[in-house]
């Protein structure tokens, strides 16, 4: 099909509600051709509700979808065209599992033998070939996974749509399944949106993450753009570690905090006296190579650590302010060749690139 | 996703949408539509018929509330009014404790043969209301083995109905009391018994408030059934007027369709206040009892498994016994006089024209209703419960589905009387055919499938129409491939209780029945009318073996259906 948009997705200005509650305001997205978009978000911001929307199960009050250049904002889901993942998998438990893959296929007036090599052809591809005679049942979560997984891709559909689909399994099976459809998917090119509430998921597997929140898109990027350049302050919040310090704009790129006086790569255009809030990842935090040329260096005392695996988390407090505290991440190697410990008096830095400034003053 | 499988095609003849498609909206809107149609039919209009007729004179002119008016100021029917209450209240007083200590029993001690106990309590279900009657004669009766027992006074009379009524209403009030014990949650008691509670105190303090919803939703059951019961005051009330038989005669006997009406009504208002005490009820019930609830499996303990174990076979033996002497009296030749045994009684033919005619109709009658009303009713809650086109006419479809519960049968065979006896009603020619019957029946036992459907489809999962849709496969093969297989238990479970219903009811199809389409249930009222009592036990006999077949066959297939054909539900 050829259309003259480039995206493959379009929403434009989407709302839905449910009684007086807004589930989404005003969505706007679009969607590449082959991309893999995570919409993330805390529980009942509306990921899913956006899904739904998108796959027509959950129709939107207002506002325009179009997928390949034609309008499906009032078609039916099965006149949309795309494949499903539940989060419950909803595999049909009566049926065997090849039952199950080739369920969307015996629809469409094949002969029995393509219906039956397309469903090996899709089991061998999930990884799970010679299992097609079991029940539901008899398999494991993951395993259940990979079928659901195998008869949403059945039908080749040109959007893919996964609701959490790794939620329901545990922690080592989730870790080697996100690899297993982030390379299915890179593999077929199918374009897919999935839903998740974990950063560390979308971050993993996304082209670009949907940053959601009380039902409107926050932010729209890279993982990379999301977690170097959060837009809000509840993206910087929400994806990764942010420590928040309450600072006032003195200048063009300087703001103060208490007594201290930084310098900011990024300042925004705020005017001179506007009380703004300062943010900063906890391991952008510098303790080698300090040297007297170091913009915004100065002493700060190691309050409490704690040990968090392969790094550690100390809480800082300049000496020269009272009230400021810093959350920094220091490797294990920087532990004990700096001598970090709690009490202890060390050089830090901030470098001005990793100083966010966000409107508005602490809540 | 091993490595050896490189690139799948993604396209291909394999995935060629077919062109045309019917549109699933539209086809789903259409038959909740149909569905609705069929239940105003069925449901709504004759009930509607019953009000209107209730304000209109003989001539069919509105006359307000004047047929009330003449109810309230004619002595006979009031003291029928009197009669009905008394003997409702009077046996709801009786079965009740008794229910509740035999459900406790069942539920709270260790007595041994539960589930022969429970068996016996049911036994009733599986007769028609008035065998308990017939029963009672063989006992009590004017040749009765134990007439003397009752010192002079006539069975014929208060004193039977409410001695029947008891033995009809056992099992309802007993099921309820079960379900209501079940429930409450053991955790409770085993704290309280943890910190050294008497017993007294913990049954006092836990157990009744448990079970009082139970205790509130059983008494109105029980009122109900008596009130609006017929066949048992119809065999052994003797001169001893209620409502029900009022209702029959109003309307067979002297054609006052409007006076009937009105009786009608009185006995829809008990009717309807049970229905939302009940519902009420459930709602509390389900909300005390948290997810987490543990069932208390109680400990053996001997003085109080001793004096419940008593009380149990007593009980169980007054509810069996009748119906076993009933069943021996229906073989016997002449009662009480010659005990000999015989098969004479069966053969019909001597005592009713039609023979073994009516037994064959309600066969019919009962295999129609079980196959259509299942169908009809499993295929309405899929609608009702699955789809998601037009919210408020699948609304309407569920409220109309939960109207026969809270109408009685009598009520609703003169609702049907009214609307499909009517002479503008291009529905009449129904009217005296086994069809009427079978929708008659289908309604009236309507809303208990309904229910029993509904929660079957809640278990199931709420994505496949999702998924289904997502892969362009129509709903309704996702709902002959998938759910109804999922629901088979349930649907059988539907298809029993529909079909042992349609064997023993008598109330709603004696206004219905025409001169080909007399039932087994109505052939026992006018055998015992024209006197042959043993004839009369032998027909209810015959309908009790047959459902009690029906259910063993269930037991059976159930475990099948389990079993074989549903492999994939175990692991
Ligand atoms: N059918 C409904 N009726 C009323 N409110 C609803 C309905 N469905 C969803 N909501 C509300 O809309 C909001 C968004 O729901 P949604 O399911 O999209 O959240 P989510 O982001 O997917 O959250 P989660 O991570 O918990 O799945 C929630 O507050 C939810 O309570
Ligand atoms: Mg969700």
């Amino acid at each position: 099909m050829t259309s003259s948009s480039p995206w493959f997705l379009s929403i434009r200005d989407l709302d839905k509600s449910y009684g007086e509650f807004r589930a989404l305001r005003s969505i706007d997205l679009d969607i590449r051709r082959g991309e893999f978009v995570c919409f993330l978000g805390p529980s009942g911001c509306g990921k899913t509700t956006l899904l739904r929307a998108i796959a027509g199960l959950e129709p939107q009050d207002s506002g325009r979808i179009e997928m390949e250049g034609r309008d499906v904002s009032h078609a039916a889901p099965s006149d949309r065209d795309f494949g499903i993942v539940f989060q419950s998998y909803a595999l049909f438990p009566n049926l065997t599992v090849a039952e199950n893959v080739g369920y969307g296929l015996v629809n469409r007036r094949q002969p029995a033998r393509a219906i039956a090599e397309r469903v090996e052809e899709l089991l061998a591809l999930v990884g799970l070939p010679d299992q097609g005679r079991k029940y539901p049942v008899q398999l494991s979560g993951g395993q259940q996974q990979r079928v659901a997984l195998a008869r949403a891709l059945a039908t080749a559909p040109g959007l893919l749509l996964l609701d959490e689909p790794l939620s329901a399994l545990d922690a080592k099976v989730r870790l080697r399944l996100r690899d297993e459809i982030r390379s299915l998917q890179q593999r077929l090119g199918v374009t897919t949106v999935m839903v998740t509430h974990d950063q560390e998921e979308a971050l993993a597997m996304a082209d670009r993450i949907v940053v959601m929140n009380n039902g409107a898109v926050e932010q729209v990027g890279t993982p990379e753009e999301i977690y170097r350049r959060p837009a809000t302050p509840f993206v910087a919040d929400f994806v990764g570690h942010m420590t928040f310090l309450d600072a006032v704009v003195t200048g063009p790129g300087t703001v103060r905090v208490d007594d201290l006086d930084l310098q900011v790569a990024n300042a925004g255009s705020f005017p001179s006296g506007t009380a703004v809030r300062l943010a900063m990842r906890p391991e952008e935090v510098r303790t080698r190579s300090i040297t007297e040329e170091t913009p915004n260096c100065f002493e700060a005392t190691i309050g409490d650590v704690t040990f968090l695996g392969s790094f550690c988390r100390a809480h800082l407090q300049p000496t020269r302010s009272r009230t400021t505290r810093i959350a920094a991440d220091f490797s294990a190697n920087a532990m004990r060749d700096l001598a970090i410990a709690p009490g202890e008096i060390r050089r830090i830095a901030f470098p001005p690139e990793a100083l966010h400034v966000f409107a508005g003053a602490a809540r | 996703m091993s490595d050896a499988v490189q690139e799948v095609p993604l396209t291909g003849s394999l995935v060629a949408p077919r062109p045309l498609r019917i549109g699933e909206r539209q086809v789903g809107a259409t038959l909740v539509l149909a569905l609705c149609a069929i239940l105003v039919l069925i449901i709504g209009l004759p009930l509607w018929a019953l009000l209107s007729k209730s304000v209109e004179n003989t001539e069919g002119h509105f006359v307000g509330l004047a047929n009330f008016v003449t109810y309230a100021t004619t002595p006979t029917l009031v003291a029928s009014l009197v009669n009905s209450l008394f003997v409702a209240a009077t046996t709801t007083a009786l079965v009740i404790p008794l229910a509740f200590a035999y459900a406790y029993a069942l539920c709270r001690s260790r007595i041994p043969g539960k589930g022969l106990f429970y068996a016996a309590a049911m036994v009733p279900v599986f007769a028609p209301s008035l065998l308990s009657g017939l029963a009672l004669i063989y006992v009590f009766g004017n040749q009765g083995l134990l007439k003397s027992w009752l010192m002079g006074a006539s069975l014929y009379g208060p004193v039977g109905v409410i001695a029947a009524e008891s033995l009809y209403c056992f099992p309802h009030a007993m099921l309820i009391m079960v379900t209501a014990l079940a429930l409450s949650d053991g955790r409770l008691r085993e704290a309280a018994e943890a910190l050294g509670t008497s017993r007294w105190r913990i049954f006092r303090t836990i157990t009744l408030p448990a079970a009082r919803y139970g205790v509130i939703s059983a008494s109105f059951v029980v009122f109900t059934l008596v009130i609006t019961d017929f066949g048992i005051p119809k065999v052994i009330g003797g001169q001893f007027s209620v409502l029900a038989t009022d209702a029959y005669r109003q309307v067979v006997g002297q054609q006052n369709f409007p006076m009937g009406a009105v009786v009608g009504i009185i006995l829809l208002v008990p009717a309807v206040i049970a229905f939302f005490i009940d519902r009420a009820a459930q709602k509390r019930q389900s909300a005390m009892l948290s997810a987490r609830a543990v069932p208390y499996s109680p400990k053996p303990e001997r003085r109080r498994d001793t004096v419940l174990l008593i009380l149990v076979s007593l009980v169980a033996f007054t509810i069996v016994a009748p119906y076993a002497i009933a069943v021996w009296g229906s073989f016997v030749r002449y009662w009480p006089y010659n005990l000999s045994l015989t098969l004479n009684n069966y053969d019909f033919s001597t005592v009713e024209p039609s023979g073994w005619e009516p037994y064959r109709n309600s066969l019919m009658l009962a295999g129609l209703t079980a196959i259509i009303g299942t169908t009809l009713i499993f295929c309405g809650a899929y609608l009702v419960e699955k789809l998601k086109a037009v919210p408020h006419l699948r609304a309407f479809a569920h409220f109309l589905a939960m109207l026969p519960m809270a109408v009685p049968g009598l009520v609703l065979g003169l609702g049907y009387v009214f609307f499909y006896n009517a002479i503008w009603n291009p529905l009449g020619f129904l009217y005296g055919t086994l069809a009427i019957l079978v929708i008659n029946t289908i309604a009236h036992f309507y809303t208990v499938g309904h229910i029993t459907a509904l929660t079957s489809l809640k278990q199931i999962d709420s994505e496949f129409e999702a998924v289904s849709a997502s892969l362009k496969v129509p709903f309704w093969t996702t709902f002959r491939r998938v759910t109804a297989p999922i629901c088979m238990p349930a649907i059988l479970d539907i298809a029993v209780y529909v079909f042992v219903n349609a064997m023993t009811t008598v109330s709603a199809v004696i206004f219905l029945y025409g001169a080909d389409t007399k039932l087994a249930s109505i052939a026992i009222v006018h055998m015992d009318e024209a006197g042959a009592v043993a004839s009369a036990a032998g027909m209810a006999t015959v309908i009790m073996l047959t459902a009690i077949a029906v259910k063993l066959l269930h037991i059976a297939l159930d475990r099948l259906v389990f079993g074989r054909l549903q492999r994939w539900r175990q692991r």
